[in-house]
């Protein structure tokens, strides 16, 4: 199953919720604002890297580029993706769920 | 404070403009930055706050050429040409999202009463600071 997040995790917590009710294996796309989700040395930074342990940590580049955030800042173990990657990950799912 | 309330001619109040969303995902930034721009063109005093997710705004190095959405990243840098000289910027709103002032772009106004030095508009200040910055304000607006 893939779980979208597009909300940033210190204004909502949806990255939170969505970590802690997604099923081991299964995969989590971090998109739009979301995207800060996957910076390294934040204040969840830890907990996303516990998660990121046993599901499939995704994170949309063009949202990264937008932010001006650098692909060498993320958290170790998280995958980016382009556009035909987000459509990929989408294709191979069973079920989108986008925790809005 | 009666004489707050005369807006006839000539009376410049002390506008506060506080940022606390990140940018490209809502509008909020945009208008913004846009809202306190004008506060700057009617001759205000303009400051403005960057607070909680506020703080991605003034982020470096951003380009949105592949998600299809203006730049206005780029409209901070006009803010000293406006006259803004002060960008206030919460400690511990960087801190929680793994920021350094070296992450923020280099704002910069040219300071008419000292030769027009080129000087920073970004101080980063503690949110103890920042309570004195609200409280201190006349008009405050949310974005």
């Amino acid at each position: 199953m893939l779980h979208t997040v597009n909300k940033s995790p210190f204004e909502k917590n949806s990255l939170q919720t969505c970590m802690r009710l997604s099923k081991s294996g299964s995969s989590i796309l971090m998109l739009e604002d979301g995207v800060y989700g996957a910076l390294c040395g934040t204040e969840i930074a830890s907990s996303v890297t516990e998660c990121a342990k046993d599901r499939n940590i995704y994170v949309l580049g063009p949202d990264l580029k937008a932010r001006g955030i650098d692909q060498s800042n993320l958290i170790e173990g998280i995958t980016v993706v382009d556009y035909d990657g987000f459509v990929k990950l989408a294709a191979e799912s069973s079920k989108v769920q986008s925790w809005m | 404070m009666s004489e707050d309330t005369n807006q006839t001619s000539g009376t410049v109040k002390k506008f506060l403009y506080v940022n606390r969303r990140a940018p490209h995902g809502t509008n909020y930034a945009q208008e913004g930055l846009e809202v306190a721009l004008i506060g700057a063109a009617f001759e205000q005093d303009v400051t403005l706050a960057f607070i909680d997710d506020g703080v991605f705004q003034l982020k470096k190095d951003q380009d949105t050429s592949d998600i299809g959405t203006k730049n206005f990243s780029a409209t901070y840098g006009a803010l000293g040409d406006y006259d803004v000289q002060k960008a206030y910027v919460e400690q511990e709103s960087l801190d929680a999202r793994g920021l350094t002032g070296d992450d923020l772009m280099p704002l910069v106004y040219e300071d008419e009463d000292d030769d027009w030095e080129e000087k920073p508009m970004i101080h980063i200040i503690s949110a103890e600071e920042m309570r004195e910055i609200i409280d201190q304000s006349d008009v405050v607006l949310n974005f």
